[in-house]
Order: structure tokens, then sequence, then C-alpha cells
């Protein structure tokens, strides 16, 4: 009994211990927002067509999701219990409006593509989710951890969609954010040049942009197979029902 | 009149707000194991898409516009949509106990339902006017209540068949989605002003 306590004691000093480490991988693999809890599906999956916009929502996901946490947190003790919905989504409706004009000013073509996603930050799962399930019992530096943590689960599961329908849809990567990768197609000024005749290039001859990934049906579809891989390696989370 | 028609076969079936634009997507996955539930969440966003949606339009033509307050806008509409809610559930509970029973446990839900607030964002950005932005409401509303009573059918019948365990619930539900967005794509075809009638 006596070592429980010491080294809750010790416990309370590191800025960011073990703790704080396992708040940060839990929802980015074994407790994803988007493949295991089903969180915050809604909002984001229309925008993972290409891999920029996908990042810049991550990003404002993340700061929305650390920033209400760190916020209801420290209110916590005094949001009375029967209005605490109204005051949460209050607070998130503040963050997400000031990421709303941040963007709106800094990065107008994103925030064109985006349109209403960004608003629907709001209503995002995940977020209130995690409000009413972890910051409104918890001390507010663990909440901001918990926030960002799951901001990121969420975050890298959109990249990674992004990254998959933005090759095999275009052939490109991070189109529009000013880097401009191009990564397969038909011409000379792309890394790999489908129509040539010599060198190793000639291997990928058979490649043509899959339109059907250009399509939103085809983000349930690589979701649905991030799912099934996560789940046969880990069978403890098949769900039987 | 035909314009109406128009917004409304538009929102219901070729720009479905599940399939086409995810929306609603975590009451969606989450309430669509049996059909009976499905039917009851399906009917009570038809209501409250039907119901915040003018008021809203409202809010933002006569109250946020005039004085430049468009800021305010997320919180405003999030706010109305929390309390009609509030409000349909206790209006609903006085005068009709049978369909509270239907509705009841589904409508505090359906405050967090990105549908009802992607409504709203849809109908100012597009530029609506009153009478359309009710028959978007409805249009929307009825095409979530499509999807969401087709996927609960099939996840009722696949739980018979021998799916990949790994696969099993979740991944079948996304995949489902995924042909049934492909699906609902054929609908595009569709041109709302032969449907309509001469205007």
């Amino acid at each position: 009994m006596a070592e429980v306590k010491d080294t809750k004691a010790v416990e309370k000093t590191p800025l960011f211990g073990k703790e704080e480490k396992q708040l940060i991988y839990d929802p980015l693999f074994d407790n994803n927002p988007i493949t295991i809890q089903v969180l915050g599906v809604c909002s984001a999956l229309a925008v993972t067509s290409l891999v920029y916009p996908s990042l810049v929502m991550a990003v404002a996901v993340v700061f929305v999701c650390g920033f209400s946490s760190l916020f209801t947190s420290l209110l916590r003790n005094t949001i009375p219990k029967q209005v605490r919905l109204i005051v949460q989504l209050v607070i998130i409706a503040l963050l997400v409006t000031v990421v709303n004009f941040v963007l709106k000013a800094f990065a107008y073509p994103v925030y064109k593509q985006l349109s209403v996603y960004i608003g629907l930050i709001i209503t995002n799962c995940i977020v209130m989710g995690r409000l009413e399930a972890f910051a409104m019992a918890n001390k507010p530096w663990r909440s901001f951890i918990d926030g960002i943590g799951n901001g990121l689960g969420y975050g890298a599961i959109l990249v990674l969609v992004g990254v998959v329908r933005e090759i095999f849809g275009k052939g490109t990567l991070f189109a529009g954010s000013g880097i401009d990768m191009m990564m397969i197609g038909p011409s000379e000024d792309y890394w790999i040049n489908t129509m040539a005749t010599e060198g190793w290039q000639t291997m990928f001859g058979w490649y043509a942009n899959n339109n059907l990934m250009v399509m939103p049906a085809a983000a349930m579809f690589v979701i649905a197979i991030v799912i099934w891989i996560q789940r046969a390696r880990n069978p403890k989370l098949v769900d039987i029902s | 009149m035909g314009e109406l028609i128009n917004v409304f076969i538009e929102s219901a079936f070729i720009e479905n707000l599940v399939l086409a634009y995810f929306l609603g997507m975590c009451s969606y996955l989450a309430v669509s194991k049996s059909l009976n539930t499905a039917f009851g969440l399906g009917l009570a966003v038809i209501f409250v898409l039907g119901i915040t949606m003018p008021i809203n339009w409202l809010i933002n033509e006569y109250l946020l516009v005039p004085i430049e307050l468009e800021f305010l806008r997320f919180i405003l509409f999030i706010a109305v949509i929390a309390s009609m809610v509030q409000l349909v559930e206790m209006v609903v509970e006085k005068y009709s106990p049978g369909l509270y029973a239907a509705l009841g446990i589904f409508l505090p839900l359906i405050t967090v339902n990105c549908a009802i607030l992607g409504g709203s964002l849809f109908m100012v950005s597009r530029e609506y006017t009153l009478p359309e932005s009710v028959a978007f409401g409805l249009g929307g509303g009825f095409g979530w209540f499509l999807a969401i009573i087709a996927i609960a059918a099939i996840r009722e019948k696949i739980r018979y068949s021998n799916v990949p365990p790994a696969l099993r619930g979740l991944g079948m539900a996304f995949l489902i989605t995924g042909l049934m967005g492909l699906a609902f794509m054929a609908l595009m075809g569709i041109d709302p002003a032969v449907i309509a009638g001469p205007q």
C-alpha cells in the first residue's frame, strides 16, 4: 500500500509523464476516435479528397479540441449540471468562430474549399464527447493533453484517407498548398511518368487515375479498410453486433 | 412551386445529406442497428430540420445581416437548434405522448447531429429564400430518413451473413454506406426540372 501512495505522489510532479503520454498515444491507435469510438465521422469525410484541406481541417480540430477541453476543465466546477451542454456548445462555437476567421484571413482558397465543414466542427462529436467524458472530470492540463491527443487521432485518419485518395485519384500530393507534389501521371512533370518509354518508369504504364477515389464514397471504403486492418491485428477490438 | 419541388428533390436524392455530404454520420452509424429505432430517429430529423431551417433563416436575414453580426452565426445557430430541440421535445411530450414515446429518446441526440447545423449553414452559403429553405429542410430530412432506413434494413439482414470477423459491425457499415453512396450517384441523372413540370 505504501508503494502505491508513493507513486501517486511522484506522478504529480512531471508535467509530461507516463500518463500524459498514454493520453496522446491511446487515441492515435487503440482508441481512435474515428475507427474505434466512431465519433466525429460526420463533419470531415467530404474534405478528404485532397491532402491539403484534410491537413488544415485536422489542425483546426486539434486546436478546437485541445482548447475547448482546457476551458471546459477550468470552468468545470462552476458549470451547473443542467445547462452544461449549452455551455460546452458555446465554448466550442466560440473557438470554431476564431478558426473560421483565421482561415478566412490567412488561407482564403482552402477556407472556400472547406466551406461549411469548418462550422461543422461545432457538432463534431469527438469535441463534445471528450468534454463530456474527460474534461468535466479532470484537471485542466490533463484535459488539454487529452483533447490534443483525440484531435491528433482524428487528424491522423483524416490525413491518411486524404493521402490515399489524392494519390490514386489525382496522382498529386498537397495540391493547392503551394508545395504541389506531382506524383504520378501521363507527362514529364510528374515524378513517375506513365508515358515514359524507357527506364524503370515504364513499369507504371498501366496506371490511370481512379475517378472513384475522387467521389465521396471512396472515403468510406478507405476507412473500412483501415478498420479492417486495425481489427485484424488486434482481435480485442472486434465488436460482435 | 416548381422551384420548391426542385429544391426538395435535389436535397433528398441528388445531394443526399448522408451519402453525398456525410452529415449526421455519427448517429447514422450508431442508431442504424435496428429498423425500428432508425425509423424513429429518421422522423425526428425530418421534424427538427423542417422547423429549425426557417427559424435560422429568419434570424440570419432579419437579425444578423442588418446589424452586421454575421460572426455570431455559429453560436446563434447552434443555440437556436439546441433550444428548438428542447422546445419540440416539451411540446411533443405535452400534446402527443404517442409520438413522444417514439421520438423521445432521440430528440436530445439531434442537437449534435451535424445534418441539422449543416443544413442551416448550406442554406446561408447557397442563399436560399424562406420557402426554399423550408423545402430544403424537409427534403434534406427526408433524404436522411431514407438513408438511415435503408442501411438499418441492410444491417439487419447482414447479421446472418458470413462476414470476416474484423469487418463485422462497423467495417461493414462503412462499406455499405460507400456502396449506397455510389448507388445514389446514379440519381444524379435526374433532372429536377422535368419532374417539377413547366414553370
